[in-house]
């Protein structure tokens, strides 16, 4: 296609500046001596306040803990599905992978708090952790899905008839030759899964015991409340971190033959 | 053949069954029956929570949240158009481009908004700037404004636009903008007359992706529009915590998830899907 | 004749259409048979049913007088050569060659292996990826990860469609010697019929899901049963009530003596390179393209000249 002119170029620039700046500025001012928009000097101040602060520290592992959980389930369920539907295709799973991606945030979450409430009343089933792991499993498994099957769709189906025809069965045949192909995808799945579940808060402040308070609702309690510059600490490690990991997902996921 | 993919689809079946479709049956379920003394759910059943609706109130905060989202979609598609076009047409730097749009999307939501917080707040960046340079005498008030909200939701779902419009536009079989100046358009004409209808698909799919998440959200209304219900997501949480009417927030629930799947209706019958 | 494999009224139907259509069919152990016709006939359907990918709607496929049709494919004895080769991209040549083998849990797999990397000449190149091979290489590494089974029956499907046009004529040599020498059954499929005829011992024609005809080439192309394989063989010529090849119709300006012919006007000519063809309007609506050599008489469209041919090259449909 053509090339770009100077005027769209120009508008690159704004564009590509209003989506980072924001989060470079957060970022440049996580390290000032100052606790007001002054600059006054670099500092890591808020970075050791952040460490310091136990709550940060609880929740960080909680939140930890559930992205580890929800990444191993919601992996492993949803590379299954995909390589289920790829075999032949299901409409009622299908939709309703497509009715999950589409659902609000929020709408899932008090489904599932209502959920949980009926639980709780007639199998005295209280909310913690493994609820918060459940629901983030529930709603990450249409991003895997969505990842896996993609690769799946380009992968030639004579694969899996080779490895029969070679006298592999049914599941050597998906253990040998269809899963170690798939790797890339799988660990693309597995790093967006974990920075969902990571960042979720939505759905996790409704469904979150008291033992499972997460990174996200310690953050947003102390962005609501206004003003501690620890939360811009602890927000530019978290975006630096999630970063890497997706760009580590994206090298994954580029198809090796282009 | 059917036993392996049984053991396959199993999992998944069971989990979207148990935690996703039982849940939204039980709100349905929910959304028909009645407010008990104590928040809580009570019989009979009845249609009051649906004519609730209606009460002016809340009419309003649809309204609202429809203008909102049309407003944040409108923008988008203002801004991600040309920068779509951008990154189709920068040859070997169109994987650089694309990353540098992907990667701020995927990091924290809560985070992204939380920092436009950090710059439009009375002390923000953007106040402390413009007292310092004396263009104003107080603070402006930007954070819990409807310009906040809408700002924060083209933020936040900007990328929803660009892609797939640069899937279309990458698509774009580059003979044809050539063959468009070779018969005398010129690059205003070519703009309007062929590339943006060839990318129309893309535009459509975007804009849709762009208000079902607007018209769903919740953290940046509540976040970059204060404590006020702003928008039809922090009615349905108002609803299940502090007003503990939780009949009336299910029927909110329902009606916002049909007007998603009504306006996902086009998208659907289109053939091609994700999975 | 000693049968390797037989189909007995195959029929394989899908939701829409019927694939197959009582097909029977019996390979001779040890030749080289190839199943041809028009994209669309059957032939791949026929092939997958063999390899157990598919099952037939009805009928039965009996290996060694064993019915196989049930069977899923790797408990069957026979085994495919891909169109596209489906080697294991995550594998090495050796791993892909060695996969069958660990799969029938054969202990020390490298004898065999290595056996069968000299006889498709790879050696040396068994430690690389597929990606690092060339076309003709992943070819034989297919062939040398079935031809390690030792199978009952080598399926190949089209192996010549994905090589480049000037390696084929080298590579159908190779193959045709190269089942001489491990005297296995190859039973491939080609919509080429220069392939099928420079290859086979034994071709079967298939149209529409239904075999028209199976024989050895000569008798294909010789002697037709019906006026699709016929002209599926090569260029024919219809005049009536029989049918001539190019290559035995001749051109003359005089009307040749003791032989049968017709008067005609040129309409075209085309070189060919080594001929030309030469077609003539009959009347009737009759046509018939003559293969002239290049350096004899030369026509112009519209001349008036004689169709000749010899009575024994008559081809008469033999139902």
């Amino acid at each position: 296609m053509k090339r770009n002119g100077p005027a769209i170029a120009f508008y690159a620039v704004l564009a590509y500046a209003f989506l980072h700046l924001p989060l470079l500025v957060l970022g440049v001012f996580s390290f000032n001596a100052s606790r007001f928009t002054n600059w006054e000097g670099f500092s890591l101040t808020w970075y050791r306040e952040a460490f310091a602060d136990g709550q940060l520290a609880e929740a960080t592992f909680n939140s930890l803990l559930i992205g580890f959980a929800a990444t191993a389930l919601a992996t492993a369920v949803g590379t299954l599905c995909a390589y289920g539907l790829w075999k032949r295709s299901s409409a009622w799973i299908t939709t309703t992978l497509y009715l999950s991606l589409v659902t609000p945030e929020i709408v899932m979450g008090i489904a599932l708090l209502a959920l949980y409430q009926w639980l709780f009343r007639y199998l005295r089933l209280p909310l913690g952790m493994h609820t918060v792991i459940l629901a983030h499993v529930m709603f990450c498994t249409a991003y895997v899905v969505t990842v896996v099957a993609a690769r799946l769709r380009s992968y030639d189906k004579a694969q899996e008839e080779a490895a029969m025809d070679l006298g592999a069965t049914e599941w050597q045949a998906f253990f040998r030759v269809t899963l170690p192909q798939l790797m890339p995808a799988i660990g693309s799945a597995a790093l967006l899964v974990f920075i969902t579940s990571f960042d979720d808060f939505v759905i996790t402040s409704l469904v979150a015991g008291v033992d499972s308070e997460t990174l996200p609702m310690v953050i947003y309690a102390m962005a609501r409340k206004g003003f501690n510059p620890s939360v811009n600490a602890i927000s530019t490690l978290i975006t630096f971190s999630l970063a890497v990991l997706i760009l580590l997902a994206q090298r994954l996921e580029e198809d090796p033959k282009r | 053949m059917t036993r392996l993919r049984w053991w396959c689809l199993s999992p998944a079946g069971l989990l979207l069954g148990l935690l996703f479709l039982v849940p939204l049956g039980i709100v349905a379920r929910y959304s028909f029956l009645t407010r008990g003394p104590y928040g809580g759910v009570e019989l009979p059943y009845s249609l009051e929570n649906y004519k609730l609706l209606a009460d002016p109130l809340y009419l309003a905060i649809f309204v609202r949240s429809i203008g909102y989202a049309g407003l944040a979609t409108a923008l988008c598609v203002a801004a991600g158009f040309p920068l779509a076009l951008f990154i189709a047409r920068s040859g070997r730097r169109r994987s650089l481009y694309l990353a540098l749009v992907v990667v701020p999307f995927w990091t924290s939501f809560l985070v992204r908004t939380y920092a436009w917080m950090f710059l439009l707040r009375d002390t923000g960046l953007i106040n402390t700037a413009l007292l310092r340079m004396g263009l104003i005498g107080e603070p402006l008030q930007l954070l819990y404004t409807p310009f906040a909200v809408i700002l924060g939701l083209v933020y936040g779902f900007l990328p929803f636009m660009i892609l797939p419009i640069y899937a279309t536009l990458e698509r774009l079989d580059p003979a044809l903008v050539e063959a468009a100046a070779d018969l005398g358009a010129r690059p205003m004409d070519t703009l309007f007359r062929v590339i943006v209808p060839l990318a129309s698909p893309g535009i459509l799919a975007g804009s849709l992706l762009v208000f079902i998440s607007c018209l769903g959200s919740y953290l940046t209304p509540d976040l970059l529009g204060g404590g006020k219900t702003i928008m039809i997501g922090n009615l349905v949480q108002n609803q299940f915590t502090a007003a503990r009417d939780w009949p009336f927030g299910a029927a909110l629930s329902l009606v916002l998830m049909a007007t998603i799947l009504l306006l996902l209706l086009p998208l659907l019958r289109r053939k091609e899907g994700l999975l | 004749m000693d049968t390797v494999l037989e189909l007995n009224n195959i029929v394989k139907r899908f939701e829409t259409h019927t694939a197959v259509d009582d097909v029977t069919l019996a390979i001779p152990r040890g030749s080289l048979f190839s199943l041809i016709g028009p994209s669309g006939c059957g032939k791949t359907t026929t092939l997958r049913m063999i390899a157990g990918f598919e099952h037939p709607t009805s009928g039965e496929l009996r290996l060694n007088g064993q019915r196989i049709e049930s069977l899923p494919p790797y408990e069957r004895n026979v085994s495919t050569v891909f169109q596209s080769y489906a080697l294991f991209p995550h594998l090495t040549a050796r791993e892909n060659i060695a996969f069958g083998l660990r799969r029938k849990g054969v202990r020390d797999v490298d004898p065999a292996v290595n056996k069968v990397l000299e006889l498709v000449r790879l050696a040396g190149k068994e430690q690389r990826k597929p990606q690092a091979l060339s076309g003709g290489e992943k070819q034989r590494v297919a062939l040398a990860r079935s031809l390690v089974l030792e199978p009952e029956v080598l399926l190949l499907d089209e192996p010549l469609s994905a090589l480049d046009p000037q390696l084929r004529v080298q590579v159908r040599q190779e193959l045709k010697a190269l089942q001489r020498r491990v005297g296995i059954t190859f039973l491939l499929i080609t919509h080429d019929q220069d392939e099928a005829l420079s290859l086979s011992d034994y071709i079967a024609v298939m149209n529409k899901g239904r075999l028209e005809q199976m024989g050895k080439p000569q008798e294909l192309y010789l002697h037709p049963k019906t006026r699709f394989v016929a002209g599926f063989m090569g260029p024919m010529n219809w005049l009536g009530d029989f049918g001539l090849r190019p290559e035995s119709t001749g051109l003359a300006l005089e009307k040749p003596a003791g032989a049968p012919s017709r008067t005609g006007v040129i309409r075209t000519s085309t070189f060919l390179g080594n001929c030309l063809h030469v077609e003539a309007d009959l009347g009737q609506g009759l046509h018939a393209v003559c293969e002239v050599p290049r350096n004899g008489t030369s026509y112009q469209p519209g001349q008036n000249v004689h169709v000749w041919w010899h009575a024994a090259d008559e081809i008469h449909l033999q139902p």
